[in-house]
């Protein structure tokens, strides 16, 4: 008989006795079952330090899965929809998957480790996924969330910081690109990735010396404006500048209950990361069935008139509605009113006008509003820094 | 290199001065309100010319770097009233532009105690009980009131004011407008209105507080810029000016630019650029010419001559009818109302390039009120007596200070852990005793302050590297500003509104046909809110029978 273990109800990341010190609002939210900070002390302080200094984000209880075996690289191009053998070692590819009828189910960042070695950063858990999809190849799948460290660092001082943190020639990495240091004795892996839209990377690193790690990094940070975030604030980064957000833009396809409700990558404006000269990956023929007959929905990007945000507003066109808000935001950086929206695909021409129904409240008292947006190509938020090698100091 | 080379450069003169090209437009004077004007008129298609006496743009919205590796934000130094509509409808974050927003705030207090002014609602009534259980609360009542006035004057900072003696229908309907948002403050708001309108700081803070140290920590905002004390009548409503501004919608709040104010002038410039229009630097005017009651063009110093139909003039009121037009192109009223226009400078400022981080009594070092405004002035009294000595003709020996270390925040204007402080100070006046200052009274001047901050940082004295001094004389010589008046003219409820500059002339329109006025003398007035210039614009496209090119306000509720 096994020995029965009482555990906490929610798990603490490796990083915690620092992130509990750091948390002065004591704001807390949960995240695949880890605590985790809303806010440390102020969200719009926070915000700023990722656009004009430098944020950093615990971002341990990010889903993680090791991909190994003689067969990982051929079994990842089955699974995900770009051609993974692109992605060169030391790299990081952004990636989607879908099910058999093409429809999304998350996107994550696949870095290329070494030959036929992986790892997948995910927000769903996709083990029971990867399992089924894995039939046939020799591969092998390991959940390592709890066995990796990341903190994400972003912003302009970014590579200032590890810089000044011992991480010599950091400045030369590119977008997307893995670079590894000694840290205690340790391997410490620094990619050029993040969330945020911003110059920024992720450190990843054994759990035991994630303490050491945050120490060293804020005290060289510190002159910099180094800033510990919550994810209030990195939820307004990622609205700036375009990024989605599973469970929030699309609602990925494992988890719908109701018919229509999940999309495909085209809806949700990725088609980039489809490759149809690949000649088999999961939801392929139904991709390239609405290639050819198109869309239900297009998920489109909104700049909204006036300074009050689109959140959860209707789409309108006439009195008809044709499509919801899934995310808005004032954006402090690019002083826009921005917004992503589902709209029904015949009216997701980019300079089409359309209407958002917003409500706001003022000391009780509701307003409804009829806001002009028009859709847009791209976000508002894309400074140089974000692609510029070697990378700026501040 | 020909001097009129600068980052701005606009081709199309020459050397020899008197080639003519006949712009739609000429903008005199690069500064925030001048290119903003210029931009808006560009947009509509005009072909746009900004003149600007000086090798560099900006006015009074400038980066310099006056000591090798610190970039000073040398005059204006923080942001908060630039209108967002504007931001956004130029562009301006796509053209370089961010404003951080910045928290706290403190002032030492002689005793060697101290009001710790935070950014947490919570935090800041914890600190304010410890002086005042009863201020604490009132704070929320004050907050409440000063919220109040700024609704009422918020949705008329990008609006023209209304002639209040035209019959004309546009007039009449802004005057309604303006009586309505008047009557919806009922009787005694509208009563409260008159009074806040009118009455000192001093006296406004007095009906809500009885802590000296948190009079003197608010008062401050009510005298800055302007050659009045804190119970003199009228600062109520400058502290006001200081109020309405927003960062992404908190009202109230203040930010640095990123790089300095500069990034705003900048930000405009490229903005200006990207619709057509020009900047010419070191074009210094000498005359707007008129000819049969028609501005043609200006002149400059050295000879050239630009000429357009359209002459805007971003300077001062006084300049611009004093200086750079002839008194025979002119009125006799507009020429006196010129004269006795109120402009009286009030400030000096220290810009100073740190070795490190001063450690100041009682803060710890990283405190987030060091990454506010801070001050020493901890009584009303003392502000009153700073105001003493400027009326006596000399500068404050125990001087006001709005001190603030912007590299806590931006990491782009001094090297890491080197820092830049910026230290505005009232009071100086704009002569000393009568006479001009001299180099002596400067470095004088600046001792006063610097021994101020000495008093309350031990290391402060140690740490300066370099330190730029300016009296109202360089405000004056190096911006234009005249007497260093930085809003270019007193914000009292005499300039304001249709008062601003002067009666009959409100409406950005000059005495001359085709001669407008943009700056921060027109309503509503100065502190880096680009709503003067787009305010003109607006007028000059409608007289030019042009689509209006100009955003309206956000709505304010």
């Amino acid at each position: 008989m096994s020995e029965y273990r009482d555990e906490t109800m929610m798990l603490k990341t490796p990083f915690h006795s620092r992130v509990e010190a750091a948390n002065e609002l004591n704001e807390w939210d949960g995240w695949s079952g880890y605590t985790t900070p809303v806010a440390y002390t102020d969200v719009e302080l926070e915000y700023f330090a990722i656009r004009n200094s430098t944020g950093v984000f615990d971002l341990s209880p990010m889903t993680k899965y090791r991909i190994s075996g003689p067969d990982a690289e051929a079994y990842l191009n089955r699974l995900v929809t770009r051609d993974v053998s692109k992605i060169k070692i030391d790299r990081v590819g952004y990636v989607i998957w879908c099910d058999d009828e093409g429809q999304m189910m998350d996107d994550g960042t696949l870095f290329h480790l070494g030959k036929n070695d992986y790892r997948l950063c995910s927000y769903t858990r996709v083990m029971d996924w990867m399992s089924w999809a894995a039939m046939g190849f020799d591969v092998r799948i390991v959940d390592e969330t709890s066995e990796v460290a990341a903190l994400a660092v972003q912003g302009p001082t970014s590579c200032a910081c590890l810089s000044a943190m011992g991480l010599t020639g950091l400045e030369e990495l590119k977008p997307f690109g893995i670079k590894r240091f000694t840290f205690a004795d340790t391997e410490l892996m620094v990619s050029r990735t993040g969330f945020t839209g911003d110059l920024g990377y992720e450190l990843w690193i054994e759990p035991q010396h994630a303490e050491a790690l945050w120490d060293q990094l804020f005290a060289a940070g510190k002159h910099y404006m180094i800033k510990p975030i919550g994810s209030s604030a990195l939820d307004l980064a990622r609205i700036e500048t375009g990024f989605l957000q599973a469970g929030v833009d699309f609602v990925p396809a494992q988890d719908t209950v109701r018919i229509g409700r999940s999309r495909s990558p085209f809806e949700l404006g990725l088609s980039w990361l489809v490759d149809f000269e690949k000649p088999v990956f999961n939801g392929r023929k139904a991709l390239l069935k609405e290639s050819v007959e198109g869309s239900s929905y297009r998920l489109v990007f909104l700049d909204v008139e006036g300074n009050k945000p689109a959140a959860n507003s209707f789409i309108l066109v006439g009195p008809e509605q044709v499509g919801t808000v899934t995310s808005a935001a004032w954006c402090p950086t690019a002083k826009s009113n921005f917004a992503f929206a589902q709209v029904e695909a015949k009216y997701a021409e980019v300079g089409r006008e359309l209407i958002a129904e917003i409500y706001y409240q003022r000391e009780l008292h509701w307003t409804r509003l009829l806001a002009k947006c028009t859709v847009v190509a791209a976000a508002p938020f894309n400074p140089p820094r974000r692609r510029q090698t070697p990378a700026p100091m501040c | 290199m020909d001097s009129r080379t600068c980052p701005w450069h606009a081709l199309r003169f020459d050397t020899g001065g008197h080639v003519v090209k006949k712009y739609d437009a000429i903008v005199i004077g690069a500064g925030h309100n001048g290119l903003t004007n210029a931009a808006y008129l560009a947009k509509s298609g005009l072909d746009v010319l900004v003149v600007e006496r000086n090798s560099y743009i900006g006015g009074a919205t400038v980066s310099r770097e006056l000591h090798k590796d610190w970039t000073y934000s040398n005059c204006s130094y923080v942001c908060s009233l630039l209108r967002p509509e504007i931001s956004r409808d130029l562009e301006l974050p796509r053209h370089g532009l961010q404003v951080v927003p910045y928290g706290g705030g403190i002032t030492f207090m002689e005793n060697g105690d101290q009001f710790g002014n935070f950014r947490d609602h919570e935090r800041q009534y914890r600190e304010i009980m410890r002086h005042s259980p009863r201020d604490a609360n009132a704070y929320d009542r004050y907050s409440a009131d000063v919220t109040k006035q700024t609704r009422l004057i918020r949705p008329f900072l990008l609006r023209t004011p209304p002639d209040p003696t035209s019959l004309k229908p546009r007039d009449l309907k802004e005057l309604a407008m303006l009586a309505r948002a008047f009557t919806e403050m009922g009787e005694e708001g509208l009563a409260d209105t008159l009074k806040f309108w009118t009455m000192s700081v001093g006296d406004y803070l007095e009906s809500f507080f009885e802590t000296d140290v948190l009079k003197a920590h608010l008062a401050g905002s009510g005298i800055i810029g302007t050659a009045l004390g804190v119970y003199s009548p009228g600062t109520a409503y400058v502290l006001l000016h200081h109020y309405m501004g927003d960062v992404d919608g908190t009202v109230g709040a203040w930010g640095f630019a990123r790089g300095g104010m500069g990034a705003v002038s900048a930000a405009l410039a490229k903005s200006l650029q990207a619709y057509g229009g020009e900047i010419v630097c070191a074009a210094n005017v000498d005359q707007i010419m008129v000819r049969n009651g028609r501005a043609t063009g200006v002149a400059l110093k050295d000879g050239t001559e630009y000429h357009a139909d359209i002459v805007v003039s971003n300077l001062d009121p006084k300049r611009t009818f004093l200086d750079i037009m002839a008194e025979s192109d002119l009125p006799e009223d507009v020429v006196n109302k010129a004269k006795n226009f109120k402009i009286r400078g009030s400030s000096g400022k220290l810009n100073i390039a740190l070795d490190g981080l001063p450690t100041f009594n009682g803060v710890h070092p990283d405190s987030t009120l060091m990454i506010g405004d801070m001050h020493f002035s901890d009584s009303l009294e003392r502000l009153e007596r700073a105001y003493d000595d400027w009326k006596a003709g000399a500068w404050s020996r125990d001087p006001y200070c709005d001190m603030l270390i912007p590299t806590l925040t931006d990491p782009t204007m001094a090297p890491p852990g080197k820092h830049m402080m910026t230290v505005f100070v009232q009071y100086a006046p704009p002569l000393i005793n009568g006479r001009e200052w001299t180099d002596e009274d400067r470095d004088a001047f600046g001792k006063t302050v610097i021994d101020q901050i000495g008093n309350y940082s031990p290391d402060f004295k140690d740490l300066i590297l370099h330190a730029e001094v300016r009296t109202p004389r360089e405000l004056e010589a190096e911006v234009g500003l005249t007497e260093g008046n930085i809003f270019q003219g007193e914000l009292t409820f005499d300039q304001l509104l249709f008062n601003r500059p002067f009666p009959g002339y409100a409406q950005y329109r000059g005495p001359v046909k085709g001669m407008y006025m943009c700056g921060s003398g027109t309503h509503p007035g100065g502190g880096v809110m680009a709503a003067p210039g787009a305010n003109a614009a607006r007028e000059i496209l409608m007289d030019l029978k042009r689509p209006n090119t100009v955003p309206g306000a956000y709505a304010d509720d």
